[in-house]
């Protein structure tokens, strides 16, 4: 986009000089980790803080789904296929890293069609693909049923996973939060449309921006933010209008939602959450990996005590947590935030070990 | 979430984009954006393309920004 | 000769003489090696410097590379940093039953001929052969002795405040390069791996400037990020010039579609230096008269500090390098 960084960034000082501390929260972990790839923080105005939200499907999926991963996994007759990402998330003490070292064949995929290939090569054995995401991702493994079913591939099932964005961010913030404003996700809104995030002013009264991941793209964001707070305007500015459209992309949601209904999901520290995840329609049920495999619900054990949820909404700090840095380590996470390695208590678990 | 990156269409065949990212091709599934087509700059996630970049919108954007500088 | 490897091979009967005096003797041939004593009798200066390194890669064969030539390299670059001239290696094989002959034979070639490059001389040597389910094809060790030239002096292998980085050529080229063949990521054209023997260049430099070079490394696993993080002491800080980093315009895009940081790749054709600012220009000049040095370019510096590593963006921003934690992997969020 190549906007004048040094002009952004002095509108951005002057109109925080003419407010209290804010705190912007993103919900996208690809922000979070632009914003460190390009030492953000070092240039704003020290009353703005950027506040890291539960916004990578990795660090929210719910112990039971790694659980189910995990015994999916260990199957002889199974090539199970994921996301790099996913590998190193433990349950307890097993991950499906360990696994790999172990030997069980588990492959790193780049597209969910990986699996779709895999499986026409492997006739004999049953490919399993760890569908994560939200709604960025979520078409992709509804296409990847599509052409499955059209090639009578029989061989092929999804653990599915996939979550939506706005009812964790409606969740998340929807009461006493400390947060002042919101980064939207610029790929999720390429998919769902900007019109989708109208919720953020309306139900929630904040302002928002939807942004893209260049640094010029994040700091046009917070300008067009901060302006809105200078304002005292509450609406969404779509910041990132070179993909993302008011509607979004309706093929591929519609493409997804043949596929795939809303139902209740479980996310990792923040609960049950309503209407928050997908499941495959009846006509599809039988890609669901955990009825072909009958892997049983297992309870979630969600960690007790685990303060992710406060931390998130800006209501607590990693050290309150009886969790943290005792049994709550990057090497063994307990919590979202120490899942992600841009998550609040890893990154502070990191400094303060310096 | 969701790490996607633009890339220029430099071929199509069976429903299958080639996208040149500056130096290194890759296939992308043309599935859930059929109308993308031979030149266009789109967005690719995860093995597919998303979105087409609309160069009249990044102008507009251009002139969004500016005119909130411009108030200062 | 045989078509594939079996346990015989390892028996050290007719096999074992078979595999040695078709396959290894003629690729390697030295008078060291040549009269298949039980060790080679070597003469050396005083100082020595000696390495080894096992070798496990996968795939085999990658762009721009395979096994053997890392095998050499990798052990060749260990010396070369340390200063020395290498000299002497050996080769010590683990083979799986049922590796192809023909496959063996490659990569025996491409041992040698990568010694030949890097004007070292395989020694001595073994090889073992392990049921089939007990290896991965093929591992190799490769130790190496290397000998300081009379008069020079050794690198301190110690940064100074005031210090300049300088990396002797393009990052993250062979990390990348395996990643993408592992994973089958399907890149256009195949990333290449930039896997080189660098003593000749190495001793380019200190031939020329040995004096004020403090620290040489070659920066393999881990990356660049790793070597930075071991280099800094308690006193300093490095600074990195991010817009300076030199990454191909191949590996940079992937870097991107993977969301990787090219500081984190592993590295064998490339070495880092720390050297006084007053000779920057002449190391850099000594460093792109060999083939292996041509994109040489300063990327940081030393400071006083406090024992970071930052990187300094194109917009000034300052980001913390950390030591990386586990392998890397590719990922969509």
């Amino acid at each position: 986009m190549n906007y004048n960084i040094t002009n952004i960034l002095q509108g951005i000082w002057k109109l925080a000089d003419q407010t209290g501390p804010v705190a912007i929260m993103e919900v996208c972990g690809t922000h979070t980790s632009s914003i460190r790839q390009y030492g953000i923080p070092s240039l704003l105005p020290p009353n703005i803080r950027l506040v890291s939200g539960p916004g990578c499907p990795v660090c929210v999926t719910s112990s039971a789904d790694i659980a189910a991963a995990i015994a999916l996994a260990s199957l002889d007759e199974v090539i199970f296929t994921c996301f790099g990402d996913m590998m190193r998330v433990p349950n307890g003490d097993v991950s499906l890293y360990s696994l790999y070292e172990q030997g069980r064949d588990i492959r790193l995929v780049t597209s969910p069609l990986d699996a779709l290939t895999i499986a026409q090569e492997y006739p004999e054995k049953q490919v399993v693909y760890f569908g994560i995401g939200f709604e960025t991702t979520a078409p992709h493994t509804a296409v990847l049923v599509e052409k499955a079913a059209q090639a009578k591939v029989r061989n092929l099932s999804i653990l599915n996973s996939h979550k939506t964005m706005p009812q964790a961010i409606t969740a998340l913030l929807q009461n006493e939060s400390s947060i002042d404003a919101l980064l939207c996700p610029g790929h999720v809104a390429a998919m769902i449309g900007a019109e989708a995030f109208a919720f953020v002013p309306e139900k929630l009264q904040l302002p928002a921006a939807i942004a893209g991941f260049a640094a010029d793209e994040i700091l046009a964001a917070i300008l067009a933010i901060m302006d809105l707070l200078h304002k005292q305007k509450l609406d969404c500015v779509n910041m990132y209008p070179q993909f993302v459209t008011p509607a979004g992309n309706r093929s591929a949601l519609n493409l997804l939602y043949r596929v795939m209904e809303p139902c209740d999901a479980i996310w990792r520290g923040l609960g049950s959450l309503p209407q928050s995840g997908l499941q495959f329609r009846p006509a599809y049920r039988d890609f669901e990996a955990r009825t072909r495999f009958n892997i049983e619900k297992t309870e979630t054990t969600e960690p007790k005590d685990c303060l992710c949820a406060a931390i998130l909404r800006g209501k607590a700090i990693p050290p309150n947590c009886v969790h943290f840095s005792r049994d709550c380590t990057p090497d063994a996470p307990v919590g979202p935030c120490m899942v992600s390695s841009e998550g609040a208590c890893a990154a502070y678990y990191r400094y303060r070990e310096e | 979430m969701c790490l996607a990156i633009p890339g220029l269409i430099t071929k199509i065949q069976d429903g299958e984009a080639t996208v040149d990212y500056g130096g290194v091709s890759k296939h992308a599934d043309l599935s859930l954006m059929e109308k993308a087509a031979l030149g266009d700059i789109v967005l690719v996630h995860a093995g597919f393309v998303i979105q087409i970049l609309d160069k009249k919108a990044g102008e507009e954007l251009q002139k969004l920004v500016k005119a909130t500088l411009d108030v200062l | 000769m045989d078509e594939v490897i079996t346990l015989a091979h390892g028996s050290g009967g007719v096999k074992s003489r078979e595999l040695v005096e078709q396959l290894f003797l003629p690729a390697y041939a030295n008078p060291y090696l040549n009269p298949l004593t039980d060790s080679a009798v070597l003469s050396v200066g005083e100082t020595i410097a000696m390495t080894t390194d096992s070798y496990v890669v996968r795939p085999l064969f990658f762009p721009g590379g395979d096994i053997g030539r890392l095998a050499v390299s990798g052990t060749v670059n260990d010396l070369a940093v340390s200063g020395a001239l290498p000299k002497f290696l050996s080769v010590g094989m683990i083979l799986a039953a049922g590796l192809e002959i023909s496959l063996l034979q490659r990569i025996v070639k491409s041992i040698a001929d990568t010694a030949k490059e890097a004007g070292v001389q395989i020694v001595t040597g073994d090889t073992k052969v392990v049921e089939q389910n007990s290896a991965d094809r093929i591992f190799i060790n490769t130790a190496g002795i290397g000998v300081f030239p009379v008069g020079r002096s050794i690198p301190p292998q110690k940064i100074a405040v005031g210090d300049c980085i300088i990396a002797s050529g393009f990052l993250a080229c062979h990390g990348m390069a395996v990643m993408a063949e592992r994973n089958h990521l399907g890149f256009q054209p195949a990333i290449e791996s930039d896997v080189a023997p660098l003593a000749e260049m190495v001793q380019g430099v200190l031939q020329a400037n040995g004096n004020s070079v403090h620290a040489l490394r070659d920066p393999t696993r881990g990356g660049v990020a790793a070597t930075l993080c071991e280099w800094v002491t308690a006193d300093t800080d490095i600074l990195l010039y991010e817009p300076e980093l030199p990454v191909r315009p191949d590996v940079g895009a992937a870097c991107k579609i993977l969301g990787l940081d090219p500081l984190f790749i592993a590295n064998e054709g490339v070495v880092l230096l720390a050297v006084a600012q007053s000779c920057v220009k002449d190391v850099i000049a000594a460093l792109q008269r060999d083939a292996h040095g041509k994109h040489a370019v300063l990327i940081g510096e030393v400071r006083k500090g406090s024992g970071r590593v930052i990187a300094v963006t194109e917009f000034g921003s300052h980001r913390r390098i950390l030591l990386p934690r586990g392998e890397l992997l590719p990922r969509i969020c």
